[in-house]
């Protein structure tokens, strides 16, 4: 589908020396950024990401960084208001 | 659980017998078991919840639930305690033995539990440790909601308890093939859409916020019109409610057809459309062109607003959508949301002045 977001904004970051290859990044990521080549993974659809974190948590060499968060503007226009980060309190199933 | 809630955890509503008159004392015996049906009440009440009525209280009791007669060989399978999660989860479980360890998310979904972490590691490692799941099953494995991951450091959880995570696919309909597949998930499981019917479902809920919201700026236009000149009348409120339904409705539908890729600059674009051509609509119904030197401050003032209206919506629902980064959103509202003020409060000067010079 054509649905893509806004280009070359997402904080994601891979250091290729510490990756092992495991894959697990290519499991969690909902949006299949990653491929994999010659034992280690590559970010290939990077305006893809939607930067949830699930890869960098979930990455037991710790070879992934992203600066992760919910894409919500209302979420955003609550913490602007309350001065914190960025958080979802709606309680419907429409946030996030 | 509050007192007002429309399915306690042992009502027959939810098709939750407690499995009370069993005899056999094996461990997780009296775990309540899931019915993979759902009834009438259960259909009745996913209508509600996606209105937006009785929302808060759609949850069911965290813990061990048995789904067919597993044994310690069985999947367990790890969600949370939003009724429509497990509902939607549990009528694709037919004719499967597992375990169900349900988390407590406070009634809120997989995706967004795991967003503020209620979804998370901490809760998953207290739930195994609370059902024993330890001396419940023989191996060594947890299935979860791929769309958890967010919340979960799997490795965490292998280091404190042993149990080595799995994601499952991202659509519960996918689970009986991830299972029969040996636990692989296709590609085409792991991938998040946003169809069509996605969006139609999540629109109700922000148009219900927006009518709520809509009451009092209708409150404060009879005010106004006490001591108007020229009125507001229906076809004022018509077109307004036109610009919400282009931004919170249309926008969404039409998401990948309309051109750009910023959500409010689809909504704007949409609602411009829509105000000038409802506008002359208008014009012609009444026989009297709004686009005249005596009524070009009305026009003016409606393309400057009602276009902003959209595209506020159409902003919003960047949380509703699948696809948006938290840094592009950002990126999207530090440059919108100034015009977007900017333009409606200058349409509705123009309107004001309309109003009270005639
Ligand atoms: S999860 Fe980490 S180590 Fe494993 S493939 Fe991905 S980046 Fe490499
Ligand atoms: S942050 Fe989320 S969307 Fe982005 S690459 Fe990682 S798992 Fe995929």
């Amino acid at each position: 589908m054509a649905l893509t977001y806004l280009k070359n904004v997402s904080t994601l970051a891979l250091d290729t020396d510490k990756c092992s290859g495991c894959a697990r990044c290519g499991e969690v990521c909902p949006h299949a950024v990653y491929t994999f080549a010659s034992k280690k993974a590559h970010i290939t659809h990077r305006d893809r990401c939607i930067e949830c974190g699930a890869c960098a948590l979930n990455c037991p060499d710790n070879a992934i960084t992203v600066n992760a968060g919910v894409g919500c503007a209302a979420a955003v226009i609550t913490g602007w208001i309350k001065g914190t980060e960025p958080s979802c309190d709606c309680t419907d199933d429409s946030c996030c | 659980m509050s007192e007002e809630s429309c399915c306690p955890p042992q009502s027959t509503c939810c098709s939750l017998d407690a499995a009370g008159g069993s005899t056999l004392r094996a461990p997780g015996a009296e775990a309540p078991a899931v019915s993979t049906s759902l009834t009438f009440a259960d259909r009745f009440g996913a209508c509600r919840v996606r209105l937006g009525i009785g929302r808060n209280n759609y949850k069911l009791e965290p813990g061990l639930y048995r789904v067919g007669s597993p044994n310690d060989d069985s999947p367990v399978l790890v969600s949370a305690n939003y009724k429509l999660t497990f509902d939607t989860l549990r009528k694709n479980l037919q004719g499967l033995d597992c375990w169900l360890l349900i988390l407590d998310t406070k009634g809120i979904n997989v995706w967004c539990a795991a967003g503020k972490g209620t979804f998370g590691t901490a809760e998953l490692l207290l739930r195994i440790e609370q059902a024993g799941l330890a001396r419940l099953v023989s191996h060594r494995q947890l299935v979860l909601p791929q769309l958890g991951a967010p919340g979960v450091d799997s490795n965490e959880v292998a280091r404190q308890s042993g149990f080595r995570v799995v994601y499952g696919p991202v659509r519960a309909s996918d689970i009986k093939q991830f299972i029969a597949s040996g636990f692989k998930a296709s590609p085409e499981m792991r991938r998040v859409k946003f169809t069509l019917r996605d969006r139609l479902v999540l629109t109700p809920i922000e148009l219900g916020s927006v009518l709520k919201i809509s009451l009092i700026a209708f409150g404060v236009l009879f005010l106004i019109n006490l001591f108007a000149a020229r009125p507001f009348g229906l076809f004022d409120i018509a077109l307004y409610l036109g610009a919400v339904l282009t931004g919170a409705v249309l926008t969404p539908l039409l998401l990948p057809l309309i051109p750009g890729r910023a959500f409010a600059w689809k909504g704007w674009l949409l609602g411009l459309i829509y105000t000038a051509g409802a506008l002359w609509i208008i014009g012609w119904l009444t026989q009297e062109s709004w686009f005249t030197p005596e009524s070009w401050l009305l026009a003016a003032g409606y393309l400057l607003l009602l276009p902003a209206c959209s595209s506020y919506l159409a902003m919003n629902f960047t949380g509703a959508s699948t696809y948006t980064s938290p840094s592009g959103v950002l990126k999207e509202m530090r440059l919108a949301l100034p015009l977007i003020i900017g333009s409606a409060a200058v349409g509705a000067v123009l309107l004001l002045i309309k109003t009270f010079k005639g």
